[in-house]
């Protein structure tokens, strides 16, 4: 072979250029929606936070350094809100990716009107949050819901009330509405990574002399792992952020008990319209999820390199 | 109809280079096989022509017109792909009359385009169904009809066949050839399988490590392969190869090649290696003597009868050594065979693997 | 059949029972007290159907009350989210799934932290940038910000459609003459439909829900949308259960309409996209 020196040649400047800017003009108007509706408004967010910003009070808007974040030093309504946080996200998360599998496991298994059961079992999840959130209300609403007089029956109550205005039990009916509301996403998301492992696999297992159970560690498992990783852990931020059932069930009462991070930060810009407080909750909300998004990226780093 | 040449055509991908320079020159009505192994470079280098990829360097002139530059849609070829790439919301006269309706051709013009080719590919009776509804086979027939409704400069094919049966394929094969015979348009059919490019080719063009090995008739290749990379590729089974050293003539005896046990095969004088070199020896199975006075004697492991011929594996020097013969006695060889190679089936390679003489 | 098999198949099937009655038993109750006439609702209590059924509530809500603007103006908002959405989301899915450059990580990496941080925290400068544009009170300022909310996650989910579309089938069309737009158009997009509606769909649903950022830009009757009108009317009315909930059932059937036309290609997108790893 004979090597000649590579002379590059190029192409004319126009196509070059159109050819480079191709995919950016299909990205353009998405990006530049994105920019303008949520990084603008989160930048701004950002600097609101060492700011007086009262809507109602045109004298507010100067620079106050960390003074939001020395009241929140000392406010016990935050404490107490970043407790309920991690209550309402733990328990949301594990009902629902708990039920979420097995119903995922159950619907991978073909049987007659599937189609049909998975339907109605995800319908939930197409009902609006607000109105889930006013469903389930009227459900422990021991006037026309059934829910109370259940549980006097079933001894668990000896006299039917509304377990939302029980401080102790409060936290449980936003908790269930969210669990009914949300299985369906686990659901789905499981379902459709069940069935992209290869059915060849499993008969292959059984061949090899594996039980139901053995094929479900050794298969299954390992191959929804992935899935599972990565959607617990947007739900779980998503969840934190989620305050629409807690701010119709429950508006944070009875005596703050349901307040959340999330719903806390909605009181104090929308009842109270101090947007420079809230703000500087939103920015601690923020380094907390993040601090937790890079735990367990750094967590599965670990465990990947020793596996 | 059109001419294509390739100059110097390189393709890197990022830093990794996969095409290094490539020069080709297809003539008018001309039915070129690209052959190699997978990886090598084959469908990259029918892609460029096409317009699919950008030329790294050097050029490509489509009936001397310089195209790198050019959009696919602007260079006037059309293309069958490995997958079909059938359009599956169209129906097949929709799939076939696509880029006819795209230059806004007349209705009846179309018409009688994708009548003209449904009648040649038997596809009449399938116009109306969508590619769901179609075999393999008659698919593969909707992805030929497709290009050449449109009479392009240059068919391009890149493996069209491979998704087929064994039997299909043959069939195809031969209606392909038939259709080149017919339109004696220029095509470039890129392939991984040399009985196709035996049988296709005016040409082969046969590329390994994305370097053309050599260029020429299906029968050159075959009889006077440029190195032992086109010698072990094309032919199947594959030709033998056995290493030695040249023994130049001399004091009565020809030349010969020295094998690993000391027995001097004779092989006719070639110049431009000298005494001692190392060589490797080729010969094809087709080519190799059983006798019971041959002068090599190996073991056979295998008799693989084929219906057709049968195929004797063998141990020569502990090295595989395969034979292909029709004789039927070959069946019940004993555990060795002796064998013999004719001088005028032998070839020889240089160290570096070139062809000597 | 074995009897061990036979109880398993038994079991299987009472569990998927299980979840069928508990997703759907919220949903029955809604539409046992919508249809439930006044003087019943409290005589029969926990009664599972009422003796007699009336629609006066559905009636009331539609006749006498605000609900039919909130109705409309929650089809516009989430109609015309949706569709922003799935143009903007179609063409920039695309350039994902079928170009390679430069910029392409910091775009998919701007659209994962879209998804992560909280929307919440927005609240307050949207209000702020929106209202001197008299966007606030506005249903078109709605659709602007929903339809910024939206477009990550539909992004993506085009992409895993687009990604299922072998690209030799646009290949194929540019060797037949079309430019990477017209193949764009008349080949991928047809192929992409049921993306389109998935799409389509789940954009429409999650701007019917929305709530928190249409109860601070909306104040009055006039622009305020379902989820909005159905809070202030029940914290005005908080005793009227019957009309509350036709309300609720009338909100409920779009977004369950939707639904069930998509729900067989939200698993197919997800399964396309879990394949693709
Ligand atoms: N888009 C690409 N990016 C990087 N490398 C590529 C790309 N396409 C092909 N290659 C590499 O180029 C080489 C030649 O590929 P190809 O032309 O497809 O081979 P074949 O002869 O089998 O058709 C292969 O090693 C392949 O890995
Ligand atoms: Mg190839």
């Amino acid at each position: 072979m004979m090597h000649q020196p590579i002379q590059k040649h190029r192409p004319p400047l126009r196509k070059r250029l159109a050819d480079a800017s191709e995919p950016y003009l299909y990205s353009a108007p998405a990006l530049i929606l994105i920019a303008a509706v949520m990084l603008v408004p989160l930048v701004v967010g950002i600097s609101y936070a060492f700011r007086d910003i009262q809507l109602l009070n045109p004298f507010s808007g100067g620079f106050v350094g960390l003074d939001h974040f020395r009241a929140l030093g000392q406010d016990q309504a935050f404490f107490g809100a970043l407790r309920n946080t991690l209550w309402w996200t733990g328990a949301s998360v594990f009902f629902q990716f708990t039920f979420g599998l097995i119903l995922a496991l159950l619907l991978d298994k073909p049987f007659y009107g599937r189609g049909l059961v998975q339907a109605l079992v995800f319908l939930p999840w197409a009902v609006p949050s607000f109105l889930a959130g006013l469903n389930w209300a009227w459900l422990f609403n021991p006037v026309i819901g059934p829910l109370p007089h259940w549980f006097v029956a079933l001894g668990l109550m000896d006299e039917p009330h509304n377990i939302l205005s029980d401080p102790h039990l409060a936290m449980w009916g936003p908790i269930v509405a969210n669990v009914w509301w949300g299985i369906p996403f686990f659901a789905i998301t499981l379902l459709a990574a069940l069935q992209a492992i290869p059915r060849d696999l499993y008969e292959a297992a059984s061949i090899d002399g594996a039980g139901p159970v053995q094929r479900f560690l050794s298969i299954t498992l390992p191959f929804l792992a992935p899935t599972i990783a990565i959607t617990v852990l947007l739900r779980t931020v998503w969840i934190s952020n989620f305050a629409d059932l807690i701010v119709v069930m429950t508006n944070g009462g009875p005596a703050d008990r349901t307040q959340i991070v999330a719903s806390y930060i909605f009181t104090q810009a929308f009842r109270r319209l101090d947007f420079g407080y809230a703000s500087a909750i939103a920015l601690v909300l923020l380094a907390l999820l993040l601090v937790y998004s890079m735990l367990i990226v750094l967590l599965r780093q670990t465990m990947l390199n020793k596996g | 109809m059109a001419s294509i040449d390739i100059e110097s055509v390189r393709k890197s991908y990022g830093p990794f280079p996969v095409l290094h320079g490539v020069d080709l020159t297809i003539r008018d009505g001309e039915f070129i096989v690209l052959v190699g192994p997978s990886g090598c470079g084959k469908s990259t280098l029918l892609r460029m022509i096409a317009g699919l990829e950008e030329v790294t360097s050097g050029d490509i002139r489509i009936s001397g017109n310089r195209v790198n530059d050019l959009a696919p849609k602007d260079r006037d070829i059309a293309m069958v792909f490995q997958s079909y790439a059938l359009y599956p919301h169209m129906s097949v006269a929709d799939n076939m009359s696509y880029s006819l309706r795209l230059r806004k051709t007349a209705k009846e013009k179309i018409a009688s385009a994708v009548g003209g080719a449904a009648a040649k590919l038997g596809l009449e009776p399938l116009l109306e169904r969508r590619p769901k509804a179609l075999s393999g086979g008659q698919r593969q027939r909707v992805a030929m009809g497709r290009a050449i409704v449109r009479k392009p400069k240059a068919f391009l094919f890149d493996e069209p066949l491979s998704n087929l049966d064994a039997r299909l394929r043959e069939q195809m094969r031969a209606e392909i050839k038939k259709l080149h015979a017919d339109l004696k348009a220029t095509s470039i059919y890129v392939t991984h399988d040399q009985i196709e490019a035996m049988t296709l080719a005016d040409r082969i063009v046969a590329m390994h490590g994305g370097v053309v090995q050599q260029v020429g008739s299906p029968l050159e290749l075959y009889d006077t392969p440029a190195n032992l990379f086109v010698a072990g590729f094309i032919g199947s089974p594959g030709m033998n190869f056995l290493e030695g050293r040249y023994v130049v003539p001399g004091e009565g005896k020809g030349a010969g090649i020295r094998l690993s046990d000391g027995t001097v095969v004779p092989v006719a004088s070639r110049t431009g290696i000298g005494p001692d070199a190392t060589v490797t020896l080729g010969i094809r199975p087709e080519h190799v003597v059983i006798s019971d006075t041959g002068m090599l004697e190996a073991s056979v492991d295998l008799v693989e009868p084929t219906g057709f011929g049968i195929i004797l594996h063998l141990s020569l020097h502990g090295l595989p050594f395969k034979i292909f013969t029709l004789d039927r006695e070959a069946l019940s060889a004993g555990p060795t065979v002796r064998v013999d190679f004719p001088q005028k089936y032998l070839h020889v390679f240089d160290d570096k693997g070139d062809r000597v003489g | 059949m074995r009897p061990g098999k036979l109880l398993l198949i038994g079991a299987h099937r009472g569990a998927i029972l299980v979840y069928v009655v508990f997703a759907l038993f919220p949903l029955f109750w809604l539409l046992k007290v919508s249809v439930t006439p006044n003087d019943l609702l409290y005589s029969e209590g926990v009664r599972m159907w009422p003796s007699r059924t009336t629609f006066e509530h559905f009636n009331f809500v539609i006749a006498h009350s605000a609900f039919p603007t909130f109705f409309k103006n929650s089809l516009i908002v989430s109609g015309a989210t949706a569709v922003v959405v799935t143009i903007l989301a179609s063409l920039s899915g695309y350039a994902l799934s079928r170009f390679s450059f430069r910029a392409k990580y910091w775009i998919v990496a701007l659209m994962l932290i879209t998804q992560m941080f909280p929307l919440v925290m927005l609240v307050a400068p949207i209000f702020k940038m929106l209202s001197p544009l008299g966007l606030t009170n506005s249903l078109t300022g709605l659709v602007i910000v929903y339809s910024a909310f939206n477009v990550p996650f539909a992004t993506f989910l085009m992409q895993s459609f687009f990604d299922g579309i072998p690209k030799d089938l646009e290949e194929a069309a540019m060797i037949d003459g079309a430019t990477q737009f017209v193949a764009f158009r008349q080949i991928i997009l047809p192929l992409t439909l049921p993306g389109i509606a998935a799409t389509l769909g789940f954009v429409f649903t999650a701007a019917w829900s929305e709530l928190l950022f249409a109860l601070m830009l909306i104040s009055g009757n006039d622009a305020a949308t379902f989820p909005v009108g159905l809070l202030t009317f029940v914290s005005k009315f908080s005793v009227d259960f019957g009309q509350m909930m036709a309300a609720g059932v009338l909100a409920l059937i779009p977004a369950c309409l939707f639904f069930l036309l998509i729900q067989r290609y939200l698993v197919q997108g997800l399964t396309a996209g879990a394949v693709k790893g």
